[in-house]
């Protein structure tokens, strides 16, 4: 049987009062795009160190590729990569010596032929032997993410990649952490941009006070808890809003509703009230509504 | 549905195999070399200058009216003194600075995510420091060397408490840099422990020129012991017997040595 990439078992931390997890289980397979979204202070980046070694759990148990990380550390870090959340970066050392240097803390010597590869990929050949402090925060941003490739692992963990970084960036990093799957890479996600998670993410996990309240694929997690939306735009918003809906604009009221055959009564209700309808749009269920949902609701 | 959202199975990705088993402490020994080498000029230059200044001062002053061990004139008697000063200084610098600085910066991740056991992280920190101390301590020596008059009645005691004072000073660095949050913290660390240990302990005195009482204060400091072993070195004779030395030095460092691994085992302030 294949191990999963990922496997933590009833984790517990507590840091005095505040419980950063508690109790979390939670496997991901091999070669999945996982998301794990959650709050501020949900406890993503607490498990994500504890899945590193940078934070020793109270209680349960991590594997990384069937490695327990803290017995079999080395071979769980050998299969770990992680980019930080943090901008850091070491002043002392160009881009190019930077790397070697990552490799060879993995144990690894003379893979230029790599470095090179992820250099060309992240299109940063050009800044090979550029300090990093003469690199602007988009290239830092890039610079982190070759350095958790250096040792190629098969697991990857991105901890908010993308927050503070531009449009075009953002994207030319998305199609190569697709790439990445695709090669077989598992890629563990945190993000606060849920449409992002949305798009790239197979399975999404929610965190909540440092547990898990939610997990399951997307498509199940969007047919599971969202609602649609209807906008209407009516001559009398005061009837609209008597028959449950929300004043959102100037003349715009909106409901939400579960299923599509819901949607005639609804509009039938509001033409026995004399709202007048004039205009109508339709929205389709999205991760943000299921997050606020499944928040609402643990 | 999103091209990533897919059920076929992945092809499995292995990670790179490691080269030696020491290769991820070698690199960090490296690393921490190349970190001190590349900013020479502040790291060995400087203090090289201000061992020096103290050289011009002292032997300006009191050369022609001191002589210690009966007929060594005292500028002589100074230099294996500001020498081991430097080394005891400059490897504590060196690991002190160095975390504390990968600390506020952030960058000290880049050493625990990879599987370097807290052996070959402090293997790796106290070599590298003890390598600044020496180095320094050897650029002191060579530029003092045309202006007295010195030759090293046995290596081997040079040396020894080299190497001995720099990885204890280097320890004591990964000490402070790992309980220091703030620069502050390590300044006074610096100033408040290293600097009057180092200053008290014979660098520009012999003890038999203090009052008893001070004599056998002097005999509670270890650098006392490193610095006067060491000295033993070059003259042949020193204030006490460099086997009592060499006993308290390594019973320093193995106390230290066995402190500071069961702070990086525990991973105190490193992993939480």
């Amino acid at each position: 049987m294949t191990v999963p990439a990922i496997r933590v078992s009833a984790v517990t931390k507590q840091y005095g009062t505040l419980k950063a997890l508690g109790g979390v289980d939670l496997e991901i397979g091999q070669g999945e795009f996982f998301g794990l979204l959650g709050p501020n202070g949900a406890g993503k980046t607490t498990l994500i160190s504890a899945l590193a070694g940078l934070v020793r759990p109270d209680g349960g148990s991590l594997e990384i590729m069937g490695h327990d990380v803290v017995r079999d550390y080395r071979n769980a870090r050998r299969n770990l990569g992680v980019v930080p959340q943090e901008l850091v970066f070491d002043p002392f050392f160009s881009v190019r010596e930077l790397l070697r240097i990552q490799s060879g803390y993995f144990g690894i010597r003379g893979n230029d032929d790599w470095i090179d590869e992820i250099l060309a990929s992240l299109d940063l050949t050009h800044k090979a032997d550029a300090n990093m402090r003469m690199l602007s925060g988009g290239m830092k941003r890039r610079v982190l993410v070759a350095q958790a490739l250096v040792h190629r692992p098969p697991v990857i963990v991105l901890d908010e990649p993308t927050a503070g970084v531009d449009v075009e960036l953002r994207q030319g990093l998305w199609q190569f952490v697709r790439k990445l799957n695709r090669d077989g890479h598992t890629i563990v996600l945190t993000t606060h941009y849920l449409e992002e998670a949305e798009t790239l993410c197979g399975r999404i996990a929610m965190l909540k006070a440092g547990k898990v309240v939610a997990l399951d694929t997307t498509e199940n997690l969007l047919h599971r808890f969202a609602t649609h939306s209807l906008r209407v735009s009516v001559d009398r918003a005061e009837a609209a809003v008597a028959l449950g809906g929300m004043a959102v604009e100037d003349g715009w009221v909106e409901f939400a509703f579960e299923g599509y055959d819901k949607l005639e009564a609804l509009l039938a209700r509001l033409r026995e009230a004399g709202a007048g309808l004039r205009e109508i749009q339709l929205g389709e269920p999205d991760l943000e509504r299921v997050f606020v949902e499944v928040m609402h609701r643990a | 549905m999103p091209e990533t959202r897919r059920g076929a199975t992945p092809p499995r990705i292995e990670p790179m195999a490691a080269d030696a088993p020491l290769t991820g402490f070698r690199t960090l020994l490296y690393k921490e070399v190349l970190r001190f080498w590349k900013v020479a000029f502040q790291t060995v230059a400087a203090p090289v200058l201000n061992a020096l200044l103290f050289l011009l001062i002292f032997s300006h002053v009191l050369d022609r009216h001191v002589t210690v061990y009966g007929d060594v004139a005292y500028t002589s008697f100074l230099v294996p003194g500001l020498v081991m000063m430097s080394v005891l200084q400059n490897a504590f610098a060196n690991s002190s600075s160095s975390l504390i600085q990968s600390k506020i910066t952030g960058n000290i991740i880049f050493v625990l995510l990879p599987p370097l056991s807290y052996r070959e992280f402090y293997a790796a920190y106290v070599i590298a420091a003890t390598l600044r101390g020496l180095f320094v301590g050897a650029a002191v020596l060579l530029v003092a060397m045309p202006f007295v008059e010195l030759s090293m009645a046995s290596p081997l005691w040079v040396l020894a408490f080299a190497v001995m004072g720099g990885a204890i000073l280097g320890s004591f660095g990964v000490i402070a840099g790992i309980w220091a949050d703030k620069f502050d913290q390590l300044a006074a660390f610096q100033n408040f422990l290293i600097l009057p240990l180092t200053m008290l302990s014979g660098v520009f005195y012999s003890i038999h020129s203090l009052p008893h009482f001070w004599q056998d204060v002097s005999h509670f400091n270890p650098f006392f012991f490193m610095i006067d072993g060491f000295r033993h070195g070059f003259f042949g004779q020193s204030d006490t017997s460099p086997w009592l030395s060499l006993a308290v030095v390594s019973g320093c460092f193995v106390l230290l040595a066995a402190l500071t691994l069961a702070l990086l085992a525990r991973g105190y302030k490193l992993r939480s």
